[in-house]
């Protein structure tokens, strides 16, 4: 039997952080973050790190999305399909009948939450295994995108939609200016609600139950099914809004160019402590698995590595950081088993 | 005193497959109760009636406190203070014990959480049982015994008013087991009652009051717990008698499979002779150290003597490792691998063929399927295995037929010789019948066997002959027709 029941100071919650995934892995970022600001003179500046946000807005977004399907026990890599379809047609309607900001949001979200939902309709009236339905609905949508708009681009988007959002301008001593922008300001709010839901609502600790022992959360009375669907739609609504951002910051659509990142959103999750096997995984460490891959392959071009060699050593941080945990999870239990 | 629980005729049907036939169950506040029945007999449907997950066939009647209903919801069972603690506990290993506890809180309208009274909630319900957990461990990290603590807790935190615990001794160590009996006292002091689900005598009958028996779906009856012994509840659960007779089959003109002459290992067991017949069953026993199963594994080719003859159907044999043996035909089973050694989720016929599939190839060293087939269909017809399909997974068997599948499988090897080292070892009484009828049948077929035991009533009633070990050296043969259980007791204890 463990310990006797104390209230907790802040020092346990403290070891706790100590012993926890995100632990190490902020340790990684910061050395990491040393040693790049030491060998170059350009990573520790506001122009980097307002790049860097900007530039993997979109992987963070999708990944404060898919963090909340891989806690339920599923996998959805679909999303990025469904963004291509959500931003095709939410522009395409934007551009034909003269929409504004949240009637593009709301059309980009819908066909999200649309998407989500056959998903979760295959995964839950016919049991059939989440990945597999995800790669096919991956291809149905993109398939279908590709069909309908022959693959064609759109570049003549609306005014506001280009010039986006430039929220509290600061000027430096150089007079460069920086702002709040759209892709800053959604993945904020993105890694918010997916932290409010899954930390302050009783449906996000259903979540994580349903993840944790889908039989229990069953035999309990949780709607399993209803649950299905709200991950789902909620990483379809995401996906919806997350493609808008990306079309923002591209100032184009192209139907080609979001399928294929599905990969690089799992394998930040994953490398931020979500497990494949659900019930597993924080907002805040997907928040830091995202920043390790995005600081790493940053750090590589302002290094003047080859970008041939960025691939490998994603790959090389994505085998060390999880062969750790799973080394460290055999070491706390075989030292379970000898107390 | 008003009952808690009244069941009266609940019947419950799946298709055309009887699951429950009108049994009665009353069950008075703060009583301490025993539900025992073999796999099959319907305690599990009856506990699932209880927490409102199936429903009963309409013409049955659940009364709570005196109120009456048709059937029950999940939600109405645990509102009117029902809770299950299934033998998985159902709790969720990646969560804290505090929110495992207080889960019940997470159910209903979306809302946000208030992790205080989470934590509040936990802790008087583990305050009510007088455990010492962390509330803020994760559940994975604790003991089996600390999760069982944990479940209970969730229970106390769900006001519960009767507590179902399905096997709940199952990988309790006995202090531990001690520790829920305790438990369960104090429940009972403040009008909890509690149903203990088994399909064994379990250590937890000390505190029960009355054992319910289910058999084959329908209600064998209940009894003053104080009534009940092994033998008498075994005979209940099943239906059948367990007395068994000793036989003396004359062996003198059955041939000879294994002759062992002046078998010695220096420092282990020395001088032993023996003669086992094809279709007799020797028995061998003595106290711990007396060297019978270091003796045994000489014979499998694990402990190689110094000196001394071993022949098998006449042949001399100079084991030096174990694949020597098997393939000469000795079968060595030690423990309760006669039971462990069925994969329960693969079909009949990958059971019974597992151990032969070399002896079913073609010339492209493949199986074919008709070959299996007919291979399958032979052991399962012998052996009159109960089974509409070969391709059916093991675990839809009975118990018995899959001690028949068991004793196929042994048979498709073709061993002449079968060592089986306590092969009942924690296994209950009618799985041990099933043992002895595997072992019977297997002798039947010619197999000389020999079972080693610390039970000397099952070498009595289960051998034809019974050797005695005493420190490395063979003291003492009986034939138990010729003698009594308590002879052979007292040559073993002297």
């Amino acid at each position: 039997m463990t310990l006797a029941v104390s209230r907790p100071s802040f020092s346990p919650v403290l070891q706790r952080f100590r012993r926890s995934h995100e632990f190490w892995l902020l340790a990684v970022i910061l050395a990491l973050c040393l040693v790049l600001s030491l060998a170059t003179n350009s990573f520790l500046t506001l122009q980097n790190l307002f790049d860097l946000l900007t530039s993997n807005a979109f992987v963070g977004i999708m990944a404060s999305g898919l963090l909340v399907v891989l806690i339920a026990g599923g996998i959805d890599i679909s999303f990025t399909a469904t963004a291509s379809v959500a931003q095709y047609v939410a522009l395409t309607l934007a551009i034909r009948y003269g929409l504004g900001w949240f009637a593009m949001f709301a059309i980009a979200g819908a066909i999200g939450i649309a998407c989500g939902a056959i998903n979760a309709l295959f995964i839950t009236r016919l049991r059939i295994s989440s990945i597999i339905v995800s790669i096919a609905t991956l291809n149905i949508f993109y398939g279908l995108l590709i069909f309908f708009s022959g693959g064609r681009y759109i570049t003549s988007l609306p005014k506001f939609f280009r010039d986006g959002v430039w929220w509290f301008e600061y000027d430096d001593a150089s007079g460069t200016p920086y702002a709040l922008n759209l892709q800053i300001l959604v993945l904020a709010l993105a890694f918010l609600s997916a932290w409010l839901l899954l930390n302050r609502t009783n449906i996000g600790r259903q979540i994580y139950a349903l993840g944790g022992n889908k039989d229990a959360a069953q035999r309990l009375g949780f709607h399993v099914v209803r649950l299905n669907f709200l991950v789902y739609g909620y990483l379809g609504l995401i996906a919806g809004i997350a493609s808008l951002v990306q079309a923002q910051l591209a100032q184009s659509v192209t139907p080609t160019v979001l399928v294929g990142k599905e990969l690089d959103v799992l394998a930040a999750v994953v490398l931020g402590g979500a497990s494949l096997t659900g019930g597993v995984g924080t907002v805040f460490g997907a928040i830091l698995g995202v920043a390790l891959l995005a600081i790493l392959q940053n750090g590589l071009v302002l290094l003047g590595v080859s970008s041939y060699w960025n691939q490998w050593f994603v790959g090389l941080t994505i085998l060390c950081a999880v062969s750790i945990t799973a080394w460290r999870d055999r070491r706390r239990r075989s030292a379970k088993a000898i107390a | 005193m008003v009952n808690f629980l009244d069941l009266h005729a609940i019947s419950k049907r799946f298709g055309g497959v009887v699951a429950l036939r009108n049994v009665d169950l009353s069950l008075p506040a703060g009583e301490v109760h025993c539900l025992v029945g073999e796999n099959g007999s319907g305690k599990s449907t009856l506990i699932k009636i209880i927490a409102g997950v199936l429903r009963p066939e309409p013409e049955g009647r659940i009364m709570i406190e005196g109120r009456e209903y048709p059937h029950l919801n999940p939600v109405q069972s645990t509102a009117c203070g029902i809770q299950v603690i299934y033998q998985d506990l159902s709790l969720f290993p990646n969560l804290t014990v505090a929110e495992n506890i207080a889960v019940g809180r997470h159910l209903g309208p979306p809302q946000v959480v208030n992790w205080r009274t989470i934590r509040t909630t936990a802790e008087a319900a583990i305050a009510r049982i007088g455990a010492s957990l962390d509330p803020f461990a994760r559940v994975e990290d604790l003991s089996i015994a600390s999760r069982q603590l944990v479940a209970i807790s969730r229970a106390m935190a769900a006001d519960a008013r009767l507590v179902i615990m399905d096997e709940p001794t199952s990988s309790l160590t006995r202090h531990e087991v001690d520790a829920l009996i305790r438990l369960v006292a104090d429940l009972k002091h403040s009008g909890i009652s509690t149903v203990f689900v088994s399909h064994r005598l379990d250590e937890v009958m000390e505190i029960a009051e009355r054992v319910t028996v289910l058999r084959d779906g329908a209600k064998v009856g209940d009894f003053p717990a104080t009534e009940m012994n092994d033998k008498k509840l075994a005979t209940l659960m099943t239906g059948k008698a367990y007395a068994y007779e000793t036989s003396a089959p004359d062996f003198s003109r059955a041939k000879t499979v294994l002759s062992v002459e002046r078998l010695t290992r220096t420092g282990q067991y020395e001088d032993v002779s023996l003669d086992i017949h094809a279709g007799e069953i020797v028995g061998l026993t003595g106290l711990l150290g007396s060297g019978r199963t270091e003796f045994a594994l000489s014979l499998f080719g694990m402990n190689p003597p110094t000196s001394g003859k071993i022949r098998l159907n006449g042949k001399r044999l100079a084991l030096k490792t174990n694949a020597q043996a098997i393939a000469e035909g000795i079968a060595y089973v030690s423990e309760d691998r006669l039971t462990l050694g069925l994969v329960l989720e693969q079909p009949i016929a990958s059971n019974i063929l597992v151990t032969v599939l070399d002896k079913l190839t073609n010339r492209l060293g493949l199986v074919p399927e008709a070959n299996r087939k007919r291979a399958a269909q032979k052991w399962i017809q012998d052996l009159a295995i109960k089974t509409p399909d070969p391709d059916n997974a093991v675990k839809t068997l009975s118990g018995g037929n899959q001690q028949r599948v068991v004793l196929a499988k042994w048979m498709a090897t073709g061993p002449k010789l079968l060592i089986l080292d306590s092969p009942t070892v924690g296994v209950d009484i009618a799985a041990k019948d099933g043992i002895y009828e595997v072992i019977k049948a297997l002798a039947a077929n010619g197999v000389a066997i020999l079972l080693i035991s610390d039970e000397i009533a099952e070498v009595y009633y289960h051998a034809q002959r019974v050797i005695v070990m005493r420190q490395g050296r063979l003291v003492s043969q009986c034939i138990p027709h010729d003698s009594s259980e308590a002879e052979l007791q007292a040559v073993v204890d002297a």
